[in-house]
């Protein structure tokens, strides 16, 4: 759309100014991940590239980066089936309380991290006497994720309408046949994002899971957690932060793709 | 919202039926909480649980978890020449795993997880684990090397309770004063310098971030203000408290950040962002060794320290690699090696004929009873006055761990 | 499968819209209910106990004290408001950068451009919140970068959180505010020009109380994330304290005390949520 020339240049400078915003951080990331000085500071004291061989070897890293991915695909699984199911109940169908339970659906993810942490500690440890572990933090990742999903399902569900599956089942489908050849292939794009999204959120995820996970389990953030503290380890940390940025195109660029408009989907 | 008034109330109903449905079932197993205070020596002030300690070692259960001070169990990978848990994985089997915890209060946090084998607690954080159960009573039978522990480590108030043995003693030391040789200038003698003297170094002290730390405020009050009466820097009543924390406030006001984990204290000496302030010595030599002009001293008005017991956890299911863990870190040539990193007089007395520097234990004036005894070791503060004083109600942890809320601000 | 049996199923199922509804909400309603409200409630139970001051077990005698304690004591107050500020700057910070971004996103950019920067935007939410914390602290300390390069720097401090948590939640909030300005018809902008509107005059008057419940819906996160904070305070916040770190310090040795404090956050957010609805911005996120 059309606008005067100094406001499209303002604009234009508006937005280099929040790309080095974001930028410039990620960068001394990078610059720290060749940096030999152990406890990281400014400027670079050299150039080595010493790190990048001990974070390959690094047998800790590695097995923690597994655990993440294992953790957050069980928990984006669980979250896409439960926000699946919540979105449809509250688009479909209007009962009492339906506000309420849009609440409850939000509210994992509206109240602070700490909260939801301590009261998942308390339950699991002292009300259940479980051992935390992998399955407590797939638990807890799964539950700020259902709100991830339901958005972009829910967003998707208000645009398709309910025409097409009646019309399905006009012509005789069941309901199980309409959903799987009908609704499911209008949703999938939709699932996809907000499953990424949800990936993503459980992938990065520190203070719940610091809470959640006991001592043997480590996810990715609590290596980076317990290992920016000790001065040989944290410059890996770096290396590892590297890693992370350069990865992290490809699944924002799917997610992109997926989503059909530009917007990279909602959450 | 547009619920209405009967569904909002069935909701309500419901969600407070949850509520007493879980209050029932409890949220802490405390039936036998026990701390009921009562009379006498401040170290029986309560009746720890009774447990069941180790008759015999059997085979190594093949894996360990550790929760440590950092620098106490050195695989390697902070510096690849010191590594004493490789040899040992080694010799027992025991595939170790690692928790470093900055604070006593962390320690007392994760050992009541009942997820860790062994822990390394300070005198602040030993008598809480007992009391809450969550360690249990050490077979000294069992660990060979304790018959070479220096006599004043053994059978202390803070790794003993009714006769009762509760860990192996690791090492003591104190919390001394690192400056910037650049900054500060002259070298400073006195703890004045990150006190009455703060305001100089621009909001650049630092101080450990727990509660514990008021004990030094106490500590340096007790040489600067005799008229108060401290007598021991873990027991002070309301009035003591006060001044301490008054202290403190003062202080706070030039600090630029406190610490908890060390690599914190070491960047930001490195940088400069931190001047002055306590440290441990660790913290001073990683420092040196990248670069950062600091030293350390001991101050005038002494010092607090921390004197660490070994302990096995209660729901420990690696018993017998704890006991052998216990064993190896106490032995001498190992208990050598930490001392030596982590800059602490050892615990075992034939340790001081195996350190790399021969000076190493007259440095640290280890096996020096009276020299032991000046440090305030950490201690949790308790109602019962630890100084004797059955006049006054002293200040227990909670107090202290409000007061250092207020204190920070 | 069009077996018979599915198909009754089926059948059976369209005549009952009640039973459907329990077939889908019983699910995420069991576990939203029980796993979730049931240990929230749990722990807010808790702050009307007490703990035991040696041992620190809890000790299940009903009081008032931990709330007391934090009305009457003025440092939980001040740590209230302060933190209270400071989620509400980093709310303002955040929505001062994402508004030209995302209009630019939306209106300006070709297709190709806007492609790239929603990639630019979004990949920091991918590398590690520790990592990103850690950079900054190297950005804002003595001799760090801004040091280094400006000559100046906040320092650690309140304010260097408020930049740390901003830079943080950043696309949180770019995301709706994008997908809002996306919604926003160009007709109207354009319509609004017609009426003799100076760009200024269109951006006060149509654009921004369009996007305003984007904005809300941005807001919950950056609000809701700022106010639980105590990682981000912890390495660049130098002395500073936050309910975060009021309640992770207490969590330990006084869980009643770090539950009230927690409880004041809950009843904080959920007035938020609230005032928030009554905007529709939920419709947004």
């Amino acid at each position: 759309m059309w606008l005067p020339r100094p406001v499209t240049w303002a604009l234009r400078c508006a937005v280099g100014l929040t790309l080095a915003f974001i930028y410039v951080p990620l960068l001394v990331v990078v610059l720290n991940a060749f940096n030999p000085d152990r406890v990281s500071t400014w400027p670079p004291s050299g150039f080595t590239l010493d790190w990048w061989r001990e974070a390959l070897t690094n047998q800790g890293a590695l097995d923690a980066t597994l655990v993440s991915v294992q953790v957050a695909l069980c928990a984006t699984a669980l979250a896409l089936a439960l926000g699946t199911l919540a979105s449809f109940a509250l688009q479909r169908y209007a009962f009492f309380g339906r506000d309420a339970v849009s609440l409850l659906v939000i509210l994992p993810i509206a109240l602070p991290g700490i909260v939801t942490g301590l009261s998942l500690n308390a339950a699991f440890t002292a009300m259940l006497g479980l051992d935390l572990g992998f399955l407590t933090i797939v638990v807890a990742h799964a539950t700020f994720c259902i709100v991830v999903v339901f958005n972009n399902v829910i967003a998707r569900l208000r645009r398709l309408g309910e025409t097409a599956e009646a019309a399905s089942m006009d012509l005789g489908a069941t309901r199980f046949t309409t959903f799987r050849l009908v609704t499911f292939p209008a949703l999938r794009s939709a699932l996809l994002a907000g499953g990424l999204l949800a990936f993503a959120l459980s992938f990065d995820e520190i203070i719940v899971t610091t809470f959640t996970a006991g001592a043997g389990t480590e996810t990715l953030p609590i290596w980076i957690l317990n290992n920016l503290t000790r001065p040989n380890n944290a410059p890996v940390v770096n290396v590892v932060g590297t890693c992370l940025i350069v990865f992290s195109i490809l699944p924002i660029y799917l997610s992109q793709k997926l989503s059909g408009t530009a917007s990279g989907g909602r959450f | 919202m547009t619920l209405t008034r009967a569904s909002a109330w069935r909701c309500a109903a419901v969600l407070t039926g949850i509520a007493l449905v879980v209050t029932a079932c409890g949220t802490s197993a405390d039936d036998e909480a026990s701390g009921s205070d009562e009379a006498g020596d401040p170290a029986a002030a309560f009746e720890p649980p009774d447990l069941p300690m180790l008759e015999e070692i059997g085979a190594g259960e093949g894996e360990l978890n550790i929760l440590s001070w950092a620098g106490y169990a050195e695989d390697g990978t902070t510096d690849p020449n010191v590594d004493w848990v490789s040899p040992f994985e080694d010799e027992t089997g025991c595939q170790v795993t690692n928790k470093v915890f900055n604070t006593s209060d962390e320690a007392v946090s994760l050992m009541q997880s009942g997820q860790y084998d062994v822990v390394s607690a300070s005198g602040d954080a030993s008598l809480r684990l007992i009391a809450g159960g969550d360690v249990e009573p050490v077979n000294t039978d069992l660990v060979p090397n304790y018959v070479d522990i220096w006599p004043f480590l053994k059978d202390r108030a803070w790794n003993t309770v009714n006769g009762v043995n509760y860990g192996i003693p690791h090492g003591w030391g104190a919390n001394v004063l690192m400056y910037n040789t650049q900054e500060v200038d002259p070298a400073p003698a006195s703890w004045s310098v990150v006190f009455e003297d703060a305001e100089q170094q621009d909001g650049r002290v630092t101080a450990y971030d727990s509660p514990i730390y008021i004990a030094d405020a106490a500590m340096y009050l007790m040489e600067t203000e005799p008229d108060l009466g401290i007598e021991n820097p873990y027991a002070l009543d309301d009035d003591q408290l006060a001044a301490a924390v008054d202290l403190l406030k003062q202080q706070s006001e030039s600090v630029g950040e406190y610490w908890a984990d060390y690599t914190k204290e070491i960047s930001a000496f490195k940088t400069g962002s931190s001047t002055v302030g306590t440290t441990w010595q660790i913290i001073a030599n990683l420092a040196k060794a990248d670069g950062a002009p600091v030293d350390v001293v001991l101050p005038e008005e002494g010092a607090t320290g921390w004197s660490d017991t070994w302990m096995v956890g209660a729901e420990s299911e690696h018993k017998n690699c704890a006991y052998l863990w216990m064993d190896w870190i106490a032995s001498p040539d190992v208990n050598a090696q930490v001392a030596e990193w982590f800059g602490e007089a050892p615990g075992n007395s034939k340790a001081c004929d195996l350190t790399a520097d021969p000076d190493h234990c007259a440095t640290f004036h280890a096996g020096d009873e009276e020299y032991a005894e000046q440090i305030w070791y950490w201690t949790t503060p308790i109602e019962q006055c630890l100084d004797g004083r059955t006049d006054v109600t002293c200040t227990d942890y909670a107090a202290w761990t409000q007061a250092w809320t207020e204190i920070k601000g | 499968m069009r077996t018979p049996f599915s198909r009754r199923v089926s059948a059976h199922l369209h005549r009952r819209p009640r039973l459907r509804l329990w077939a889908l909400l019983t699910a995420p309603m069991f576990w939203l209910v029980v796993v979730y409200l049931a240990s929230l409630a749990a722990l807010l139970v808790t702050a009307f106990w007490s703990t035991d001051s040696f041992t620190s077990e809890i000790v299940r005698d009903w009081n008032l004290d931990n709330y007391r304690l934090i009305y009457e004591s003025s440092v939980y107050r001040t740590i209230i408001v302060r933190t209270l500020a400071v989620a509400l700057g980093v709310t303002a910070v955040c929505t001062v950068v994402a508004i030209p971004f995302a209009y630019y996103m939306a209106k300006v950019a070709g297709p190709r451009e806007q492609k790239i920067l929603v990639v630019a935007a979004l990949m920091p939410l991918w590398v590690s919140y520790l990592i990103k914390g850690f950079s900054w602290r190297i950005l804002v300390g003595e001799n760090g970068v801004l040091d280094n390069t400006i000559g100046a720097t906040p320092g650690f401090g309140t304010a260097a959180v408020v930049l740390t948590l901003s830079y943080l939640w950043l696309p949180y909030m770019v995301l709706p505010v994008y997908a809002g300005f996306e919604r926003l018809p160009d007709s109207l902008l354009d319509a609004s020009g017609d009426l003799g509107a100076k760009p200024s005059r269109t951006f006060w008057s149509v654009v921004l109380p369009a996007i305003f419940p984007s904005v809300v819906a941005g807001s919950i996160f950056t609000f809701s994330l700022s106010m639980g904070d105590y990682i981000t305070v912890d390495i660049v916040g130098g002395s500073t304290q936050m309910l975060g770190n009021v309640v992770f310090d207490n969590q330990v040795y006084d869980l009643p005390f770090a539950a009230a404090m927690a409880t004041v956050t809950v009843a904080i957010m959920v007035v938020y949520l609230r005032l928030v609805r009554r905007t529709g911005a939920l419709e947004n996120i």
